[in-house]
């Protein structure tokens, strides 16, 4: 299950992880809508670009600039988050969104947990994998945790002070 | 001082709730405390050695007497009645049980206050000069810009879990009071030649296991772009800070690996998609934060009060209190007035819930209802009228806050230690305690004049021992407490890194080597020559010569440490609540 536009739903899409030993230009990426590691994509590129179900995911010492060609054919970036504490996620997702203007979805994977999903979403994710041992439902609750924010990023272009009128 | 709109109040409504829900998850078990810690820690709560510890932010060190009334209320309902003002101009409170965290922070949030990223690897409370305003070298008044930048930060979605944590201190005046070359990002609000605001940026500073000054990134960032030229640079450090060793994650070693040359290309190419956009300061919100901090209404009086001025010829002991708690003001008539938390036997930088509500009254009665916290963990009134200063010093000797050491030898900067803090290997309070009986005596204090003696339990640095005069590290040999000696370090504008000056000494050992130092100082200084500045011009060698020539004796009266009581740490996986209670 997944979080897409604020709803619960069935995941329908494969995460391709490489084993051990396994290389990017030789492993055989599935039929079907499948998630392919970065590496995969560039390895295979010709062909899974003729794919409609193929999407990309990142992991976090990767770079959304490694997409620029790319993001205005995916309808599906993933972005991995290796541990939860790790931050780099929130800038990738920022630069695909405010930068590259990526306007598909883009899904967290990894140790998603519901406590930092506010973020994850203002930083520019729309779609959420939490990790399978937690509540999916309670997760979604998060998404609304704030309704007031202060600054700039992918889900808001205009900061509080020129949003509305301060002091009031 | 900013008072909140409704907006900000329902930023920090909705952050209270949602830190009570994340606080009744944890007691439920369904958050493990590897999940809780990060988000406990952003609200400003740690896990001590005894009980749970939050701290508090002040932002900018600028708090209301009623502000400063709910410390006291805090310190009475919550904790043990008393509470520690810290080195980031904060307070906090060392007994708390985790079940009262929630409504700690919403009895804060009625009073403008929150905990909000006082911990955690974020951007942290944004610290500032203590005469901000009042200070007659100050050239652009950095509070607005403060507050500004604290909107900014505050729950900033990309930079929520930095590499590391990270720190911002400001400073708008001609002298540094901020310490801005030792933070993640240190800002100079200047003047160009133009007569425009703007910022010096200064990049990778900071204290800890690897102690850097920080080098400047940019002479002048006008004030219009300073929230996207930060933002720049913590975006940089998000994306390329190292994360696989804890110790090399600030943004100082990323700074010094990448070389501040090719630091500032990357900064300047990812600020040219932000400059001159939406986060741009607009003229109108300067202007409406800035109208919080307008001049009080001072009254129009004489640059000297003739009267205090007899009151100084005539009583020593006022005389001696002025020396050096009283500060030079802008506005003539008026004064700024320290207000000492370093009485000798009590814990540097602690008031009890009965001195904060007395501080409170003395702010409305004296200083138009605001307090400042110092970086130097004592507490300022900004703007104390010259005819008042007499009864001032009275209230506040009875409260014990008027102690005559501002800038003086007990005047120590001390972190909690081993008393309360897992981190510690040594001691710090109890070793400050022991240093100040040794030299209490007054005369001899100003005899040996201004002196900073900064104390660390652990390589952290809470303590700022790196740039103390006189700095003190405790390392563990062994299970067991020592404390290394560092001279030279300074702080402000000649900020300067201390030297070791050889192996370390024994808990017991201390005060005598102390008084080793001084003796070298008394006997080497010129005239009025400040300890630091004999120090730079003699060098180390005559303190090593005199420290270590003969063996240092260990002062048998003080106590022993309890070195199992110091093992006594906390790791994360113990029970969320301190079996003791």
């Amino acid at each position: 299950m997944i979080i897409k536009n604020k709803t619960v739903m069935e995941d329908d899409s494969l995460v391709l992880r490489l084993a051990e030993g396994e290389s990017a230009a030789s492993v055989v990426v599935p039929a079907g809508k499948v998630i392919v590691p970065l590496q995969v994509w560039q390895a295979q590129r010709a062909t899974l670009q003729q794919r409609a179900d193929v999407g990309v995911w990142l992991a976090s010492d990767e770079r959304a600039e490694d997409l620029r060609d790319d993001v205005q054919k995916l309808a599906l970036i993933a972005v991995d988050f290796p541990k939860f504490a790790d931050g780099r996620g929130y800038s990738i997702a920022y630069h695909l969104r405010a930068r590259l203007g990526y306007q598909g979805e883009l899904r967290a994977i990894g140790d998603v947990l519901r406590d930092q999903m506010f973020y994850m979403q203002r930083a520019g994710f729309d779609a959420f994998a939490p990790r399978a041992d937690k509540d999916i439902h309670a997760a979604l609750k998060s998404l609304n945790d704030f309704s007031v924010t202060y600054q700039v990023s992918a889900d808001q272009a205009q900061p509080l002070f020129r949003r509305v009128v301060r002091g009031v | 001082m900013y008072r909140y709109d409704s907006f900000d109040h329902q930023i920090t409504a909705e952050r209270v709730a949602q830190f009570r829900d994340q606080v009744a998850r944890r007691l439920s078990g369904e958050l493990s405390e590897d999940e809780f810690r990060i988000l406990r820690l952003q609200n400003g709560l740690y896990m001590q050695i005894h009980a749970y510890m939050m701290r508090i932010a002040v932002p900018y060190g600028l708090v209301s007497a009623a502000q400063m009334r709910m410390f006291a209320h805090i310190a009475r309902k919550y904790d043990r009645g008393y509470g520690h003002f810290t080195t980031r101009q904060n307070i906090q409170f060392n007994w708390l049980k985790l079940p009262d965290a929630p409504d700690i922070l919403a009895d804060l949030a009625t009073v403008e206050m929150h905990a909000n990223q006082t911990s955690g690897n974020c951007i942290r409370n944004i610290t500032s000069d203590e005469f901000a305003g009042v200070a007659q070298d100050e050239i652009v008044d950095p509070r607005p810009y403060a507050e500004i930048l604290r909107q900014w930060s505050t729950f900033h979605p990309e930079f929520g879990y930095l590499p590391r944590k990270f720190k911002f201190a400001i400073t708008g005046a001609v002298n540094d009071r901020a310490a801005i070359a030792v933070h993640d990002i240190g800002l100079q609000a200047l003047r160009n030649a133009q007569g425009e605001v703007g910022f010096r940026v200064l990049v990778g500073g900071g204290l800890g296991r690897t102690p850097v000054i920080g080098t400047e990134i940019s002479a002048f960032v006008p004030w219009q772009h300073i929230i996207s030229y930060a933002e720049s640079i913590v975006r940089v450090y998000n994306e390329y800070g190292r994360r696989d060793n804890i110790y090399k994650a600030r943004i100082k070693i990323l700074v010094k690996a990448l070389g501040i040359t090719e630091f500032k290309r990357q900064v300047e190419a990812d600020w040219q998609f932000t400059k001159d956009g939406p986060c741009t300061i607009t003229q109108a919100e300067l202007n409406r934060v800035a109208a919080f901090f307008t001049a009080p209404a001072y009254q129009s009086l004489p640059a000297v009060d003739a009267a205090n001025a007899a009151l100084l010829d005539e009583n020593a002991g006022y005389a001696s209190w002025y020396k050096r708690s009283v500060k030079p003001h802008k506005v003539p008539g008026y004064a700024a007035v320290v207000l000492s938390l370093k009485k000798t036997g009590i814990a540097p930088g602690d008031a009890t819930d009965t001195q904060m509500d007395a501080a409170a009254e003395l702010a409305e009665r004296y200083s138009f209802g605001e307090l400042r916290i110092t970086h130097m963990q004592n507490l300022v009134l900004a703007d104390v009228k010259q005819s008042e200063l007499f009864a001032l010093w009275q209230a506040a000797k009875k409260l014990g806050m008027a102690t005559a050491n501002i800038g003086l030898l007990t005047d120590m900067i001390c972190c909690p230690g081993g008393d309360f803090c897992t981190l510690a290997n040594a001691r710090s309070i109890p070793l400050a305690k022991a240093i100040a009986e040794c030299f209490d005596d007054l005369d001899f204090q100003h005899d040996i004049g201004e002196i900073e003696i900064n104390i660390s339990g652990c390589i952290n640095a809470c303590g700022h021992h790196h740039v103390g005069h006189i700095g003190i590290l405790g390392v563990d040999k062994d299970g067991e407490e020592w404390y290394q000696v560092q001279l030279g370090g300074a702080q402000g504008n000649e900020a300067a890194l201390g030297k070791v000056i050889g192996r370390s000494f024994s808990f017991e050992q201390m005060p005598e080597v102390i008084a080793r130092l001084l003796q070298v100082y008394v006997r080497e200084r010129y005239d009025d020559e400040r300890f630091i500045d004999t120090f730079r011009r003699i060098g180390i060698e005559p303190y090593k010569t005199e420290v270590y020539s003969t063996p240092v004796e260990a002062d048998e009266a003080l106590q022993a440490p309890d070195y199992e009581l110091l093992k006594v740490g906390m790791p994360y996986d113990m029970p969320y609540y301190s079996p003791r209670f």
